[in-house]
């Protein structure tokens, strides 16, 4: 029955958004504001039924109901409970009900909290929001119902995939389609813009803290993602250049660019067209990411869903929305002006150089990222793209942009001197400038790109709190502290990145029990091997004692752990974190000789890298809260000047 | 007396001497003595995509094909090969495919060249926008 009410509830979501479109639709062409009036209720009403939807499919499966098709492939009766919940998403129909989910919650918060937007913008923008919706429920409904039942039932399911049996990745992708789908809003809010030709402040303010939402969470996703595959995969990479993570850095990155220029739009009413079409690119990252990952044809760690056919079908949306509101945008663009105007030196200057940047490497991983796949389609031969080319390629752009930031925040709007910036920034340029000069006397064989972001990582982590400088500390605004946090994440993610590039120490070796390891100051002894049982695993386990130069002796260990419902392997390395650095360690096979294969690594200030992007997300919420708290004061103000009249 | 610490250390280098003996990979998780060469075969083996496994170097690879691999570039390291040497070794022996390093060629001239396109095309955008600027403000005043 809970399936049935699932697939009902689905059916019902699919057609008030059907309902939502039509009446943005037929109230836009006949002027009637009645029916405007209907349409928040309905986007409400739409957003409930597929969250209802969600839930009943969660429900499924913390119940482990066998008869129904999907939990039977991604679940099995005796599982932790958080994994039997992360299983409804943890594969593809549930990963496409949480999108569409989250879309819908996404409507009808708009519909809910939305009352800075002009009426006809609004009522335009959700029937947008209703249109994309209703090709991602066609999707479901048609390709793949993820209510599927099965005859005769099984005794049993067949698990889910071990790697994904693990805290972070049960998080990870709702962040990540979060802030995904988060994009969407302000793709709606640009057709409803182009469509209403309403593009201002005002439109840049009422959309700012959507955007600013979306980007957090995908911040948030994109770093957990990054210490899931850094621990759980057990090869002590952060970043692998591998496509999946590019899907998910192409909209993070078309986001970074978006929020800039919505501030340029909502202060100095500029850059009114290229906001637009940032708006509209970073959704369609975000789609074009659902596209790679979910169609199968990238064949990566992440694509645990293999299915061309369902991908010529998502293909298909993507043709008919990119292409749609690509096509609006190149009608409209001749009557939307560019908006006011400004000279080379000043803080809208940085924002374009910023947002020029961005593009730019966005560009770059984007052809890096399908160029293979390209070559694949096109001829009989296959190449890699890998971190060799991403790095020579983005990384240098990355490095001026950075650059860049630690000065656009201290630049005034419109006009400004080279001359007094250079005053400002005088602080920060010789810190660079003397951290540059220690790394090139004190330290061996640091490459050109780790030795220049560490080097300006010193800089700008100072330079990010200028803006506060001899200012009046509680009156500042929280929006301008916001910036101050996130920028300075940047320059301590920076820094992390660089430590862990120049200054890891590996070591592999075959150990017997009783050995000791010298890596670094760390003294490593391999004590012991055991056998030991989880809920629905067995492991063996090497108990080893680590011990820091003279401190305290830690204890961790290490495991290999085979899952008996997928007869597959995992290792589950063992992470010591000190301030200053994570030592890591893996336990790999055994020898004819009974001696175990032991990779150890110490990476000096890697922790850096996360704590950075929970930074930056912080930077990007305080700055939202700031807006909307903002926002709301001066409409107070507005009601009581007119009550005063 | 001498002959018996030499007949002691060889018997404590017997492990050793018979790991290296066994068939096959010898070096798949064994570095190379000389820390060195030890870093320019590992920032090869980063390089190196794995065959047999999906979106994988063989750096991080478990999958005993990129043991194999792993030990054949440790070897040709050790035996004095430059690391660009190693590599078109192995592209002559499985195509472009198996290094993320692409190189440039024909097929994938497009590739190297976007970037340059990309930054050009971002400096040109910019440029643009300001020059308009400063005529409109002469024509203003």
């Amino acid at each position: 029955m809970i399936a049935e009410a699932g697939l009902i509830a689905l059916w019902l979501a699919a057609s008030m958004a059907f309902l939502q479109f039509a009446l943005s639709v037929i109230g836009l062409v006949k002027g009637q504001d009645e029916l405007f009036r209907a349409i928040r209720p309905v986007a409400i009403a739409q957003g409930v039924l597929v969250a209802i939807s969600f839930l009943l499919l969660v429900w499924l499966f913390v119940r482990s109901d066998m008869s129904v098709k999907l939990v039977v492939a991604n679940s099995v009766a005796i599982k932790p409970l958080i994994y039997k919940i992360s299983g409804a998403w943890g594969n593809h129909e549930g990963s496409m009900l949480l999108w569409i989910a989250i879309m819908g919650v996404a409507g009808a918060c708009i519909g809910i909290f939305e009352r800075n937007l002009k009426q006809k913008t609004l009522v335009t923008t959700l029937g947008a929001q209703a249109f994309i919706s209703i090709g991602f429920y066609a999707y479901l409904l048609i390709a793949s119902n993820p209510f599927e039942r099965i005859f005769p039932v099984p005794a049993d399911g067949q698990g889910l995939n071990p790697l994904l049996q693990d805290i972070g990745l049960a998080l990870h992708p709702p962040t990540l389609y979060i802030g995904y789908v988060g994009l969407s809003i302000a793709f709606s809010f640009a057709v409803g813009a182009m469509i209403t030709r309403d593009v201002g402040p005002e439109f840049a303010k009422a959309m700012r803290p959507w955007v600013l939402g979306a980007w957090v969470f995908l911040t948030l996703g994109i770093t957990a993602g990054s210490y899931w595959a850094y621990y759980e995969l057990g090869w002590g990479g952060w970043w692998f250049w591998d496509p999946v993570e590019n899907a998910s850095l192409m909209p993070w990155l078309a986001a970074t660019a978006l929020l800039h220029s919505v501030t340029v739009l909502a202060t100095r009413d500029g850059l009114r067209a290229w906001t637009l079409m940032l708006a509209v690119v970073a959704f369609s990252m975000s789609m074009i990411g659902t596209f790679l990952v979910r169609s199968g044809v990238l064949t990566s760690v992440h694509a645990f869903a293999v299915d061309p056919e369902r991908g010529s079908f998502i293909l298909a949306l993507l043709a008919i929305y990119i292409g749609g509101a690509m096509a609006l945008f190149a009608l409209r663009v001749g009557s939307v002006k560019e908006g006011s105007q400004f000279e080379l030196v000043s803080r809208e200057g940085a924002l374009v150089a910023n947002n020029l940047l961005l593009s730019a490497i966005l560009g770059i991983v984007f052809i890096g990222t399908l160029y293979p796949l390209f070559v694949e389609g096109m001829s009989d031969e296959m190449i890699s793209v890998g971190p060799p080319y991403f790095n020579l390629a983005t990384g240098p752009i990355a490095l001026i942009l950075v650059a860049i930031m630690a000065a656009g925040p201290l630049l005034r709007w419109r006009r400004d001197s080279a001359k007094a910036l250079l005053n400002r920034i005088s602080i920060p340029v010789f810190l660079t400038a003397a951290a540059l000069f220690a790394l090139v006397l004190f330290t061996t064989s640091m490459s050109v790109l780790p030795l220049i972001g560490m080097a300006l990582a010193a800089g700008i982590a100072v330079a990010s709190f200028a803006p506060l400088w001899k200012r009046n500390l509680r009156r500042t605004p929280m929006h301008t502290y916001g910036m101050v946090i996130a920028h300075f994440g940047i320059a301590v993610a920076l820094a992390g990145m660089a430590s862990e590039t120049s200054f890891t120490e590996e070591k592999l070796v075959a150990a017997t029990p009783g050995d000791e390891i010298l890596v670094n100051n760390w003294k490593i002894k391999f004590e012991a091997i055991e056998p030991v049982a989880g809920p629905n695993w067995t492991a063996l386990e090497a108990r080893v004692t680590a011990q820091y130069a003279d401190e305290a002796i830690h204890e961790i260990a290490p495991q290999n752990r085979m899952f008996a419902s997928a007869q597959m392997q995992t290792s589950e390395a063992a992470l010591l974190t000190r301030w200053n650095g994570q030592l890591y360690v893996v336990l790999g096979d055994s020898d004819a000789q009974g001696r175990w294969q032991l990779r150890i690594w110490w990476k000096p200030f890697v922790t850096l890298i996360w704590y950075g992007g929970v930074l930056i997300a912080l930077g990007g919420l305080l700055a939202m809260i700031g807006r909307l708290r903002r926002a709301g004061r001066q409409k107070k103000q507005r009601a009581y000047a007119e009550a005063m009249i | 007396m001498t002959r018996f610490f030499a007949l002691l250390a060889l018997l404590m280098a017997a492990p050793v001497a018979a790991q290296n003996g066994l068939p096959s990979s010898p070096y798949a998780h064994q570095q190379l003595d000389d820390p060195v060469q030890e870093e320019k075969a590992r920032s090869l083996m980063e390089e190196l995509r794995c065959l047999k496994c999906q979106s994988q170097s063989i750096a991080d690879s478990d999958a005993p094909m990129a043991g194999d691999m792993r030990s054949q570039v440790r070897e040709r390291i050790a035996a004095g090969a430059t690391p660009e040497e190693v590599r078109s070794w192995l592209i002559e022996r499985y195509g472009d495919w198996v290094t993320y390093n692409p190189p440039v060629n024909a097929v994938t001239g497009p590739l190297w060249i976007a970037p340059i396109v990309l930054l050009i095309l971002a400096i040109w955008l910019a440029r643009g926008r300001f020059r308009r600027r400063k005529n409109s403000r002469k024509d203003a005043s």
